[in-house]
């Protein structure tokens, strides 16, 4: 228990005050954009969101790969935690674009736009994860056989990103351009403490649903030395 | 593309902030609530009774590594 707990307490000061921080420098320190003005704010926070779930499902691969490797069940176990967190951010990263785009273009989607599409498409590929993982009884082949759909999957990212930076832009800006997105000084920086902020929250939740995991699954080793059926008694009332 | 007034982009910008923030406080509090019955369960563990006497042979201590943490949804 003591692996996944280890400075928790800590990280989740640090991840309170970066993302009040980061809220701030949004809306009192960065300049209002000079062609969308006020409504340029969700930028900060939708695309760390997008950057960190991407991520996520990236660090998923990465995982499912090393318990492939080693057969370390702790392996399976970060891997599927961090495609959980990524699938959730993922579901903010497509509410908080749908909102901007229904105030920025009149639309809250656009199909023929390849960023948004080939985001959807990752994030409906990986909300499978979970229902093929669970639909597998035998825990080591559940373990195996979603290891093998991350890695799939987490490959899909960098290529979709290829893809979508090869395909002509027609409504969705491409930020992380050569020249940073020709932000200015202080937007860029509320923009990588945004980023930063947002990547300690993922560890943050990741680390204590490990935790969360990992005390349920010492709990079923408890009731399983206490009983062949697996039962607790019920607590006494006191 | 021109840029919204504040009042009319307000609403937006405050309901991208909401939605993030709900996402947030739903997965807290259905963390939180795993965690009660986590704790209810060691509550219920806590009030079996001692073994008996010296001469019971001590359970090994449960410390499951993290082999054993199979996912469960």
């Amino acid at each position: 228990m003591r692996m996944f707990s280890r400075g928790l307490h800590s990280l989740s000061i640090v991840t309170a005050v970066a993302l009040t921080g980061s809220f701030a420098l949004v809306f009192f320190y960065a300049p209002n954009d000079a062609d969308q003005g006020f409504i340029q704010k969700i930028f900060y926070l939708h695309v760390p969101m997008a950057i960190v779930a991407l991520g996520g499902f990236v660090a998923g691969a990465w995982y499912a790969i090393r318990y492939l490797r080693t057969r370390d069940r702790a392996y399976d176990l970060r891997s599927y935690v961090a495609i959980h967190l990524s699938i959730i951010l993922g579901l903010g990263v497509l509410a908080t674009g749908s909102i901007w785009a229904k105030a920025s273009w009149g639309h809250w989607w656009v199909w023929d736009e390849p960023t948004l599409v080939s985001f959807l498409i990752v994030f409906l590929l990986f909300c499978t994860y979970q229902p093929l993982r669970f639909s597998i009884e035998d825990p080591e082949r559940q373990a195996r056989y979603a290891a093998v759909f991350a890695i799939v999957g987490g490959a899909f990212v960098p290529i979709n990103f290829l893809a979508v930076r090869l395909a002509e832009a027609l409504t969705h800006p491409r930020v992380l351009s050569a020249t940073g997105g020709s932000m200015p000084g202080s937007m860029r920086l509320t923009f990588l403490v945004s980023l930063v902020s947002m990547t300690l929250l993922f560890v943050t939740l990741w680390k204590y649903e490990l935790l969360s995991k990992q005390v349920s699954a010492q709990l079923r080793t408890l009731r399983r030395r206490l009983g062949d059926d697996g039962s607790v008694p019920a607590a006494r009332p006191s | 593309m021109p840029a919204l007034p504040l009042d009319d982009a307000g609403p937006y910008v405050a309901g991208a902030y909401l939605v993030f923030l709900g996402l947030i406080l739903a997965y807290v509090a259905i963390m939180a609530g795993k965690l009660a019955r986590i704790a209810r369960e060691i509550d219920a563990l806590s009030s079996l009774p001692e073994p008996p006497g010296p001469d019971a042979r001590p359970a090994p201590a449960v410390h499951a590594p993290a082999a054993d943490a199979e996912v469960r949804a």
